[in-house]
């Protein structure tokens, strides 16, 4: 394993964490999850479903299988557009979850789904006053990014691109800036689309990568949660080892001493 | 969101429920999903009424009475 990524002084053993929307079943969802290797993996606070039959109380197997996986729950606030409903759903996820630990998203409107971020730092300030570690998902934008540590964030999840668009990295320059200016972990969240979109994430300095739809939606999951896994630790390790600087010209690999002098 | 309601009813997860005399919460919650609380303590699920999380804590002590509106939510795939 790469390293360890340490979040609100919990130390993670795996950089990838994951989403668990869009899965087919809750099987499929095992084996993609166990598979990513994963510990740190996001859950959607609903409504208890009426009249549930059997021991099994509705979606709480949601709850059962991390449990089982031995995997942190990472609450989001999923679906909530002002403060006030951001608030009231980390307070409920607290308490259902046992955890205070929140994936923040206050989000401006249900057709481009991204983050509104006035409402996201007074929310995150107003959770982080209450005791919660809070991991706000995020635009790409720098200084909201640098808001929100302002406010006591213990990691920023700026997003690549827009929820759900597989379209990978749009402003790889602003995720580099967020990620040098950080003393939180950047976890960048949302746009993964394939395994060479986390590779990059890590290589411009983020320190993990949150991604879901990507591989619940993959036409084979399991083996799309396994790229993942090696995509952010071979990014990781690339960023640690640190890339050649980019050149105008060929530069010979083969030393031109010695060559052969032969008259053809 | 106000709805005029007639007395012998709550409104749990947006949905009338019929109430004669207050409820304890976890006699509301097992009844919503069984196996949901055990030994009073609750499991994977949270509840608010009027709009204030009740701590799990308090759930012993609680009652649900007519007219209040509440939410009972639990951890499901998303995000």
């Amino acid at each position: 394993m790469s390293g360890v990524l340490t979040i609100g002084g919990v130390e993670l053993g795996s950089r990838l964490v994951m989403g668990t929307g869009g899965a087919p079943s809750l099987l499929a969802l095992e084996d993609a999850l166990v598979a990513s290797g994963t510990e740190l993996t996001t859950v959607a606070m609903r409504r208890v479903a009426r009249q549930t039959s059997g021991g099994a109380a509705g979606d709480t197997s949601m709850w059962g299988l991390l449990e089982r996986l031995g995997i942190r729950a990472l609450p989001n606030t999923a679906g909530c557009f002002s403060v006030r409903e951001a608030v009231l759903t980390a307070q409920l996820a607290r308490e259902a979850c046992g955890t205070d630990w929140v994936k923040l998203e206050v989000i401006a409107d249900d057709v481009t789904l991204l983050p509104e971020p006035l409402g996201l730092v007074e929310a995150a300030e107003e959770l982080v006053r209450d005791g919660f570690t809070v991991l706000p998902y995020c635009g790409d934008d720098p200084i909201v990014a640098r808001r929100l540590e302002d406010v006591g964030c213990a990691a920023v999840m700026p997003l690549g691109a827009p929820i759900g668009s597989g379209l990978g990295i749009l402003n790889p320059r602003n995720i580099e800036a967020i990620a040098a200016a950080a003393s939180v972990p950047v976890i960048l969240d949302a746009g993964i689309g394939t395994a060479s979109d986390a590779a990059l994430a890590m290589e411009l300095g983020c320190d993990g990568v949150l991604l879901a739809t990507a591989v619940t939606r993959a036409a084979d999951p399991v083996r799309m949660a396994r790229a993942m896994r090696l995509a952010v630790e071979a990014g990781h390790e690339a960023a640690g080892a640190g890339r050649i600087p980019r050149r105008e010209r060929a530069l010979a690999s083969s030393s031109p001493e010695g060559r052969l002098d032969l008259a053809l | 969101m106000s709805r005029t309601l007639p007395t012998t009813h709550a409104v749990v997860n947006g949905e009338p429920y019929p109430l004669d005399s207050p409820l304890p919460l976890t006699e509301l919650v097992a009844r919503l999903v069984p196996g949901s609380v055990v030994d009073g303590v609750p499991q994977g699920v949270a509840v608010a009424i009027d709009d204030a999380v009740v701590p799990r804590g308090a759930w012993d002590a609680t009652t649900v009475g007519p007219g209040e509106r509440v939410e009972v939510v639990t951890a499901v795939q998303g995000g």
